[in-house]
């Protein structure tokens, strides 16, 4: 692993500071295992970043309650900071206030349309998700697309087909 | 493992009391959703089209998720109170929520008789969601209210999937029952066959009273009014009769259980009861 090549100058240094914005960006660099193209910062799943002398603690919180890619996330975050020279880690999980795909970033969104998902449509407070929400197809931007599956191929995502390219795609549902 | 029953309540020392009905309460929702979710899990593979195999699929997924979490607070509320839990195979350290699950034997089993009866047909599987989802989106409405924490934060997480299974299911019954000819009978056959175990989802067991009581746990008897509002709603627009029959089938939440339940826990418990304590 050259990374911990690179930054093993750092690991035994007990005077190390870190800093909170130094964590946020590596976790930044920390991507979901299912979506390999958000990172935990852009789903929104990182909720608090906390340093008390050399302890970092971080929060986060599951997308949906069977997500079967939240220890492999926590083995990540562990991996990731460890190789950058954080070495003590508090990981905390925290159910309330429940994640949604509020807290998902412009950068997020913007990174899963280039992937071919079309990212969520509107606010989850707002009930009207749940209705015939208006998804624009990946593929060629239309809007005239349909609903085939309200779940998809994992827990966040529904199935969607465009009716001008036919394409099937993926759909990051609003939650 | 401790039971409270009604005629026990006396004799149980108070400060016992709040942590005994916990632990049952929540192993109650725990176990719920386990059997509900490796009920459902057993279509997959065998769903009627791609579409409907990846939702029922997904719908176990989110359900055995939430077993995880009320299961882990029940091992933590044990472990914490350092109550007297016997298990088999374990000694010299701390409950885990996988205990839970794999080494509790029938009697022990507090989940509702009506999500361990096999799956029969799709019609039947989907009615079964349908009346658990409409009753399990009303518990978490006020679960949510919880004076225990962790309980109305696990109900606050879990809320938004139910939403969607309750509205699948919903869909569902609506296609099949003002469906073809058919399709409606299977649904008039799966009203026959699980109808009579909606009754006990509104009779509290003592545990929930005394959980209802301290204000951490849901009056399920409060639920019945809008659970009937919505089923009748739903069948209606389903072409479908309101069961007028008694639904006296009950015993699941203080172990009394159909012959089913064994088999399900044979097959699910097999790996840690053959060997005990391995690890992947
Ligand atoms: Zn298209």
């Amino acid at each position: 692993m050259n990374v911990l090549h690179q930054h093993n100058t750092q690991l035994p240094n007990p005077s190390f500071n870190v800093e909170e914005k130094k964590v946020w960006e590596l976790l930044d660099q920390v991507y979901d295992p299912e979506v390999p193209v958000l990172s935990i910062v852009d789903l929104g799943i990182v909720r608090k970043v906390e340093i008390e002398g050399l302890v970092v603690t971080i929060t986060i919180t599951p997308t949906y309650s069977g997500c079967p890619a939240m220890d492999v996330i926590s083995m990540n975050i562990r991996l990731h900071l460890l190789q950058n020279g954080i070495t003590d880690i508090k990981i905390v999980q925290a159910l309330s206030p429940a994640w949604t795909t509020d807290w998902m970033t412009e950068k997020g969104k913007q990174k899963l349309k280039a992937y071919g998902i079309a990212p969520p449509v509107g606010k989850s407070f707002d009930q009207q998700w749940m209705e015939d929400v208006q998804v624009e197809c990946p593929n060629c931007r239309s809007n005239n697309t349909r609903l085939l599956s309200e779940f998809g191929s994992t827990s966040c995502k529904a199935l969607f087909q465009c009716n001008d390219c036919k394409e099937p795609f993926d759909y990051f549902k609003c939650h | 493992m401790i039971e409270i029953s009604n005629s026990e309540l006396q004799d149980v020392p108070v400060q016992k009391l709040p942590v005994e009905a916990l632990i049952n309460y929540t192993l109650n929702l725990a176990d719920t959703s386990l059997i509900l979710g490796h009920r459902n899990s057993e279509w997959t593979g065998h769903g009627p089209v791609l579409e409907q195999d990846i939702a029922i699929s997904n719908i176990a997924l989110d359900l055995i998720g939430q077993a995880r979490n009320f299961y882990q607070y029940t091992a933590e509320v044990i472990n914490k109170n350092q109550v007297a839990f016997d298990l088999p195979y374990v000694t010299g350290r701390a409950i885990t929520e996988d205990d839970l699950a794999y080494l509790r034997d029938v009697l022990e089993f507090k989940n509702l008789l009506l999500v361990e009866q096999p799956n029969g047909d799709w019609g039947q599987t989907i009615l079964r969601q349908f009346f658990f989802s409409a009753y399990q989106y009303l518990l978490y409405e006020q679960l949510q209210k919880s004076k225990d924490s962790q309980l109305a934060a696990i109900a606050e997480k879990s809320i938004k999937e139910t939403t969607y299974h309750l509205r699948w299911s919903s869909e569902w019954v609506i296609r099949l029952g003002d469906g073809t000819e058919e399709s409606h009978q299977r649904m008039l056959n799966a009203l026959q066959e699980f109808w009579m175990f909606t009754g006990e989802l509104f009779k509290p067991s003592a545990y929930e009273q005394v959980a209802a009581a301290m204000q951490i746990g849901v009056d399920v008897t409060t639920l019945k009014g809008a659970w009937m509002e919505k089923v009748t709603a739903v069948l209606e627009e389903a072409k479908l009769p309101l069961p007028t029959t008694p639904a006296l089938q009950s015993g699941g939440k203080t172990g009394t259980h159909s012959e089913h339940l064994g088999f399900i826990l044979a097959e699910m418990q097999f790996l840690q009861r053959a060997y005990p304590n391995s690890n992947w």
